[in-house]
């Protein structure tokens, strides 16, 4: 074999050890949520260098919005955060107010946020700040049914993320879903707080997930709750059953698996 | 009245002032258009935009005139003689009528301009050069040039002849200021249009391009040597101008702002692409650009920092980088940083500033730190401008109400916690602004909302006579 053809094909095979580690290692780098059957049904967390979808209906925005927050504060670990919306949206769902954002236990002094003219320019602004791997995390903040998100537009996203390893998070207000090339898809619905005592602690953020989609294992439906203090999901407090401590740290399943056989 | 008229019409005796019924006695057949002050001004600043080409100071003097201030530039035109050919060639191929002339002053040469176009005086001839010429063109203003004519003063050289405290006690001290800049005395200073840029390079074409890898390769090219001539002197750019000359006058400027010193030419060459591809009217070439220039007309010194082994450092540059290429596409204001405020009131709490600005002390900014075990006491969304909602009756005067209706759905309400009280600041406000109740409350669908009622029960929300008036309530923000 001739030297030229034989250092092609050392490129050649370079190339491809780059995609698979790319498609392996940051699938591997996954965030529990807190939450142990959602961690159960997604491997043990939410992936990063991946988008994840939540959609919500109309006037369920704020859960949705809230949910976002969550997962944002659970994969970020101290990087930016890049806020990405449509300019509009401030008076069709209210400003994302930072002061909230700090009640939830994230940091204000971390976020910044984008207000783009259009669908177009948000789409283009994100894929570039999903390709910063110094960020933590993205949010594409989009309102109503949109032409220009398609499976195309979906794809880039999905690449850009991949190569970075920063998370793209996607939600979708008064939209529908249709298929992407999401790793994970929601529908987000706000949850009442636990019966009984009126005057006494409630308020905390309680979601009514549903996980409609998922790569890698099933989907489910489930009553999350955001702690505040600790800046991770818990179960609802509803049920008088003792819950296991959260596992904040616990070894990724799929690799003790791989291990094993 | 006449406002402007061309060489035929001043032949046939007519004057700038002349009424027009006047000038249509004198000849009936005058093609009369209406003056348009404001359009004059655009063209007259058009060309001085297009004279940027030969130096980057450039005063505009209303209404007709321009000045150059052609220090350490008339070489590069092949000396003053050359310079001035070429303006006035290129001007007048553009079908304006123009008058030129080069001196040692700026009044002196718009003096000249008036009277003796095309003449080059040298340093100290001044005096010389416009002595025999009429002191109308001096242009004083009309009392004093009949003043000056009554007195039997008809060139300058007469009035220069006399002292200067007789002219000045006759016309005033603002003539014979003028005289003596006029002579060469002192020179009145020009106000250029742009403040002169730090550093500047440009590139002519002896044939114009035209085509988009033409200007990329161009702009690229000058962004090396203008990253070259910065980085001798430590300096690196905060705002850069890239214009653009094209062969039939029309100038455009394209400005890019960062949020650090740019150091780096790939970096510009970048930033311009991605401003470029955004433009809402994108860059026309016509027949092409004959020049173009690039400008930092900001610029900062340049701290070295330790890179290698801080990672965060570099995670902070990515991120300025980031938000400078995301400013350039879509504009500066839109990528924003938050600031908290010191006040209370909700809607104002917060600052948005633009995030190239303001990242570092976004950064390092104070928030209040948030209560624990406590649930989030202020909503994720928070409007603007709070939106009325329809309350029925309310059980307790000043209690929560049991429904309201909010964007024409009915909301039950289950649960309620309040009030929390905010007054207005009345060292700030101006007119009465009524303090706010605010409760949190969540409906039967879970839906968590911050509502408030404008105005305290027993002493605001009354009239004149003493009866209580129906009070407002608002929607203020949205609990997760």
């Amino acid at each position: 074999m001739s030297g030229a053809r034989r250092s092609a094909l050392a490129t050649l095979r370079g190339q491809i050890e780059r995609i698979e580690i790319s498609d392996t290692v940051h699938h591997r780098d996954r965030v529990a949520l807190g939450h142990p059957e959602a961690d159960g049904a997604l491997q043990g967390g939410l992936a990063r260098a991946a988008i994840h979808e939540v959609f919500c209906e109309g006037r369920q925005g704020t859960a949705a919005t809230g949910f976002v927050s969550g997962l944002a504060g659970r994969v970020t670990e101290r990087k930016p955060l890049l806020w990405i919306r449509q300019e509009f949206s401030d008076m069709e769902t209210g400003a994302l107010s930072m002061h909230g954002l700090a009640e939830l236990g994230l940091d204000p002094r971390r976020v910044v946020m984008v207000r783009a003219a259009d669908v177009e320019s948000a789409l283009r602004t994100s894929a570039d700040a999903l390709a910063c791997d110094a960020l933590g995390a993205v949010v594409l903040e989009l309102w109503g049914e949109t032409r220009q998100f398609d499976l195309v537009a979906s794809r880039k996203l999905t690449l850009a993320a991949q190569s970075s390893g920063v998370t793209g998070l996607l939600l979708r207000m008064a939209a529908h879903p249709l298929p992407s090339t999401a790793e994970t898809r929601w529908m987000l619905r706000a949850a009442d707080s636990p019966p009984g005592a009126m005057w006494g602690a409630w308020g905390a953020p309680r979601f009514d997930a549903e996980l409609l989609r998922n790569r890698h294992g099933p989907c489910g439906r489930w009553i999350m709750e955001w702690k505040c203090d600790e800046c991770q999901f818990s179960e609802s407090s509803a049920y008088p059953q003792p819950v296991a401590a959260a596992p904040a740290h616990r070894p990724d399943q799929a690799v003790l698996q791989r291990r094993a056989g | 009245m006449i406002h402007a008229l061309d060489e035929a019409a001043e032949r046939l005796g007519l004057h700038i002032g002349l009424p027009l019924a006047n000038a249509r006695a004198m000849c009936p057949d005058l093609k009369v258009f209406d003056a348009d002050v404001a359009a004059d001004a655009k063209t007259l600043s058009d060309i001085a935009d297009w004279c940027d080409r030969f130096t980057p100071l450039v005063a505009l003097d209303p209404p007709h005139g321009l000045f150059l201030d052609i220090t350490g530039c008339a070489h590069l035109f092949g000396g003053e003689a050359a310079l001035l050919q070429t303006l006035v060639r290129a001007l007048a191929r553009q079908g304006f009528a123009v008058s030129a002339a080069i001196a040692g002053t700026s009044v002196c040469a718009r003096t000249l301009t008036r009277q003796a176009p095309g003449t080059i005086v040298a340093d100290g001839g001044e005096a010389e050069a416009i002595s025999a010429l009429p002191v109308s063109a001096l242009g004083a203003g009309e009392a004093i040039t009949t003043g000056l004519r009554r007195a039997g003063l008809k060139t300058i050289g007469d009035v220069a002849s006399r002292s200067s405290h007789e002219i000045t006690a006759r016309f005033g001290a603002r003539f014979s200021t003028l005289l003596a800049h006029a002579l060469g005395q002192g020179d009145a200073p020009i106000s250029p249009r742009k403040p002169l840029p730090d550093y500047i390079v440009e590139k002519r074409f002896a044939e114009p391009i035209a085509t988009d890898t033409m200007i990329a390769m161009t702009l690229s090219r000058l962004a090396d040597t203008l990253i070259a001539s910065m980085e001798k002197q430590g300096k690196g750019a905060r705002r850069l101008e890239a214009a653009f000359f094209r062969t039939d006058g029309v100038v455009r400027a394209i400005m890019v702002e960062t949020g650090r010193p740019v150091t780096q030419s790939a970096v510009i060459d970048r930033l311009f692409r991605e401003r470029l591809d955004a433009l809402a009217d994108p860059l026309d070439p016509g027949f092409g650009f004959d020049m173009v220039r690039l400008s930092a007309s900001r610029t900062e010194i340049v701290v070295q920092e330790q890179r290698d082994l801080d990672a965060h450092v570099h995670d902070n540059d990515e991120l300025a980088a980031l938000i400078d290429r995301i400013a350039a596409r879509i504009g500066g204001k839109r990528v924003v940083v938050h600031l908290p405020q010191d006040t209370h009131i909700p809607e104002h709490a917060v600052l948005a500033a633009p995030a190239q600005h303001h990242l570092a002390a976004a950064m390092q900014a104070e928030w209040p730190a948030r209560v624990a075990s406590e649930p989030p006491l202020r909503p994720l969304r928070l409007f603007d401008r709070p939106e009325p909602i329809k309350v029925p009756f309310a059980t307790v005067p000043d209690g929560a109400p049991h429904q309201f209706t909010w964007r024409r759905a009915l909301h039950a309400v289950v649960r309620v916690e309040g009030p929390e009280r905010i007054a207005m600041e009345w060292w700030r406000q101006d007119g009465k602004q009524l303090t706010r109740d605010y409760f949190r409350i969540e409906d039967a669908e879970g839906l968590r909302f911050w509502i408030f009622r404008d105005g305290l029960y027993d002493s605001e929300l009354i009239d004149d006579e003493g009866k209580p008036v129906p009070a407002n309530w608002y929607v203020h923000g949205l609990f997760a």
